[in-house]
């Protein structure tokens, strides 16, 4: 029996840890159709395609593939049901050859031996189709442009007969000129019967393209449309729509003199002219889309990535970090984004993930440390932050994502800074850990630190900030003070609306 | 419910000190197996030989912790004994000046690796490959390829001299020395968190090459410390001193319950691995069992020691 849908994810639900991340959302797809999947940051659409390719399982729901219920346990099930995923990181090997890596998982096809006359030619029959007839299948994969990198994982998803395509922001490393590219391949696959789903946070994108959108937020489904009844502002508000509670503690704002100017910082390919200023007592938020060059700006700053030019002001000085130990002698703390790859010794003690920034304080001119002390410190330190642990010598990965989040800070706290970035600072904390790292940024801003927060949560910037600052494609697409601080206003700076 | 606790609390105590088990166990059998085990002269001589792998295991140990790997030591060992015994001989100078000097050399060789390492980005690996056959041959150069003979009444006064015997001592303080350094020092604990997550590291404003470059120095000056050791016991520096050191040297940290992806380690548990590892010589070598057999069983028992680590790991983390 021909199905309507291609593909059904009905009520789909996934808890991780006891933490919903989806609940009852289901995506219906009609073959040829290029189906749109938005929401904001954490909504739910990485999830749900994870339990498409089989990296993830389901808790509860049903998978529907051409009109028959499917099992997908594992990414071997999803290939042989015909779904493919391509993400942003390509599962390419960039040594080998164009051929080799269509046909990476089943070279030898025809026999114990591998043909590579026929592989080169069945390799450049699927790149005609595709309307690449200038890629030679001899070529190796790493000398490629990014773009074309794309077509072979394209291409080697339509040798495994894909049924189903999902392209997760396809576009976010493609130039103007590849993306009509891209956009024209897609159709061509439409047009073939092929089903699409589209990841993408550029909206304009979703119009130009897409037959029917699917909006999610918080792990929620909120509603299916054709996109040619909606506009941008329509789908904005179905991707927000959403009340601020009382997540955020209430603060003091008393707001200085400036303490760090930044005048068209160019650093590498992302940050290219950024200009911004903090005050004494500031929280300043900085919001985007993931990839607009937010973290990149703050590492440069940091002393981290070179500084190809501009210029920075830090307490009337005018000075460039070569390196983070000149920062943090001048009281600039950063607080990385990814806590357990650049934050947190997981494997050590409490005790010596809290003084590492801060060694000076509790050692004595011969670098000697004095435990003792030391755990005094620590102890004190960490309970004027709340942190819950049983020892100073435990180790950090015993402890909750909360609570590691707060010794990572309490690093930070000991070294003394007038001025502290937090990169996304309560990314995988629970709820009741979010309020106290807010209340921990809201005392030391009452102490006259000044704040940068970068977040994907706009709702996070909403409640804490006294301004924020909207980056996009490595610059600052519009400042927001607080009055007019609002979902609308930072997404319409954010995707350029 | 407290009886259990307690038994988790005498667990995890033996978990923690199984490398001491090991020993411990190792020493109650060598003493069934062998009457002359536990004699005064057999223990001395073990202490005597092994003054020098110790050495070298802990500055293993130090490179081990940062996630890196020192194969040179053993090829720096020759480069110590030679350069001692060359000078003694040759410039008629004090022994224990020329022991100074060919620790000097030894830190020279162990910052060329370091350097490669930390500046270079190479690996530990390839780095100290590298200087492991620079240092061979450079011994070799020095000697002429034929081992230096030194005057009896210098150099052996490092061996014994009135009843004592400075080498156990130095390497007894050296010991110390380390186990110290490792828990109280600002380095101690900056090579240790190397290991650990070297990212984390740099952000919070420590400049990790320096200390990168710091252990290989470290390791390269004990290595060539052991080299004169080996050198004042036989009177002779030869180019041949140390070969297959390292590898004695990486088991013994292993056995101690290091972990060759860095952050894990202990200076008293490697001596103790190195211990370890000689029991089993040496009481192969009293039951006279031949030497190739020897090396077989030798691999078995670290394969054994290893399993062993790599079980209470897991339980570690359950816990």
């Amino acid at each position: 029996m021909q199905s309507e849908y291609m593909l059904e994810m009905n009520h789909i639900t996934k808890h991780f840890y006891g933490v919903k991340a989806l609940s009852d959302v289901s995506l219906k797809i009609k073959p040829g159709e290029i189906h749109a999947l938005v929401g904001e940051n954490g909504a739910g659409k990485s999830t749900l395609m994870k339990i498409l390719s089989g990296a993830y399982q389901k808790d509860g729901g049903q998978i529907i593939v051409n009109g028959e219920e499917a099992k997908i346990l594992s990414p071997r099930d999803a290939k042989d049901l015909g779904l493919a995923v391509i993400y942003q990181e390509f599962m390419l090997a960039p040594d080998l050859t164009v051929a080799e890596n269509i046909f990476i998982d089943n070279l030898a096809a025809s026999g114990k031996f591998i043909n590579w006359k026929d592989l080169k030619t069945k390799a450049k029959q699927q790149l005609i189709k595709l309307g690449f007839d200038d890629i030679d299948p001899g070529t190796r994969v790493g000398s490629l442009s990014v773009a074309y990198q794309q077509v072979i994982e394209i291409c080697k998803c339509l040798t495994r007969n894909s049924r189903v395509l999902v392209l997760d922001e396809p576009t976010a490393v493609l130039t103007f000129s590849e993306i009509e590219k891209l956009f024209s391949v897609i159709q061509q696959l439409k047009n073939q019967g092929v089903s699409i789903i589209y990841i993408s946070h550029r909206l304009e994108e979703v119009f130009e393209l897409c037959d029917s959108v699917t909006v999610l937020k918080d792990g929620k489904y909120v509603d299916t449309v054709p996109v040619s009844t909606i506009n941008k502002n329509d789908l904005v508000s179905m991707m927000i729509g959403r009340e601020i509670t009382q997540l955020f503690p209430t603060r003091d704002a008393r707001i200085g003199k400036e303490i760090l100017k930044v005048e068209d910082l160019k650093a590498g390919k992302s940050v290219c002219g950024v200009s911004f200023s903090i005050r004494e007592g500031e929280i300043v938020g900085f919001s985007g889309l993931v990839g607009s060059g937010r973290t990149e700006t703050m590492r440069a700053l940091f002393g981290v990535d070179n500084v190809d030019s501009g210029k920075v002001t830090y307490f009337g000085e005018e000075i460039l970090f070569k390196n983070p130990k000149q920062a943090i002698e001048h009281g600039f703390g950063l607080l990385p984004e990814d806590r357990k790859k650049q934050g947190l010794l997981l494997s050590q003690s409490i005790r010596m993930n809290t003084t590492l920034a801060s060694m000076k304080k509790v050692k004595n001119m011969f670098d000697i440390i004095n435990h003792k002390k030391e755990k005094a410190y620590v102890k004190e330190l960490l309970a004027s932050i709340a942190t819950k642990y049983s020892s100073t010598e435990e180790n950090a990965n015993s402890l909750s994502g909360g609570n590691q989040q707060k010794i990572a800070l309490a690093k930070w706290l000991a070294a003394d800074c007038r001025c502290v970035v937090f990169d996304e600072p309560t990314r995988g904390v629970d709820v009741g850990a979010k309020t106290e790292i807010y209340k921990i940024m809201n005392t030391l801003a009452e102490n006259g630190v000044g704040i940068i927060m970068i977040s994907s949560e706009m709702t996070e910037i909403i409640g804490m900030c006294d301004r924020a600052v909207v980056m996009r494609h490595g610059t600052v697409a519009g400042e927001v003070d607080r009055s007019n601080l609002t979902e609308q206003s930072l997404i319409k700076f954010a995707m350029g609306v | 419910m407290p009886k259990r606790m307690m038994n988790n609390g005498v667990k995890k105590l033996l978990i923690e000190n199984n490398t001491y088990l090991i020993l411990l166990f190792l020493f109650i059998i060598c003493s069934f197996l062998s009457d002359t085990f536990f004699s005064s002269m057999n223990i001395r001589n073990i202490l005597l030989q092994q003054s020098a792998p110790i050495l070298v295991a802990i500055g293993m140990l130090f490179v081990v912790l940062t996630g890196g790997i020192d194969l040179s030591v053993g090829s720096i060992m020759a480069v110590g004994a030679a350069t001692t015994a060359i000078l003694i001989r040759d410039l008629k100078i004090h022994f224990l000046l020329a022991m100074m000097i060919s620790i000097a050399v030894g830190i020279v060789f162990g910052m060329f690796t370091g350097f490669l390492v930390a500046y270079g980005k190479f690996q530990g690996f390839v780095a100290s490959l590298a200087t492991m056959t620079i240092a061979r041959g450079s011994a070799f150069v020095l000697t002429n390829g034929t081992p230096v003979k030194v005057e009896i009444g210098t150099l052996d006064n490092l061996v014994k001299k009135e009843n004592m015997f400075p080498i156990i001592i130095i390497a007894l303080a050296i010991v110390v020395i380390f186990a110290l350094v490792q828990k109280f020092t600002g380095w101690g604990r900056i090579v240790i968190a190397i290991g650990s997550n070297i990212t984390a590291v740099q952000l919070a404003g420590i400049r990790t090459k320096r200390f990168l470059l710091s252990v290989y120095a470290v390791s390269g000056a004990l290595a060539a410390l052991a080299g004169v050791f080996v050198a004042a016991r036989s009177s002779t520096g030869s180019a041949t001193v140390g070969q297959g050191q390292e590898l004695d040297a990486i088991a013994a940290c292993v056995i101690g319950g290091a972990s060759l992806a860095g952050g894990r380690g202990n200076v008293i548990k490697t001596v103790a691995g190195a211990l370890v590892l000689a029991l089993i010589g040496n009481i192969m070598n009293l039951m006279a069992v031949p030497s190739y057999p020897q090396d077989i069983i030798k691999g078995f028992i670290i394969i054994a020691a290893v399993l062993l680590q790599i079980a209470t790991n897991r339980s570690e983390e359950t816990v």
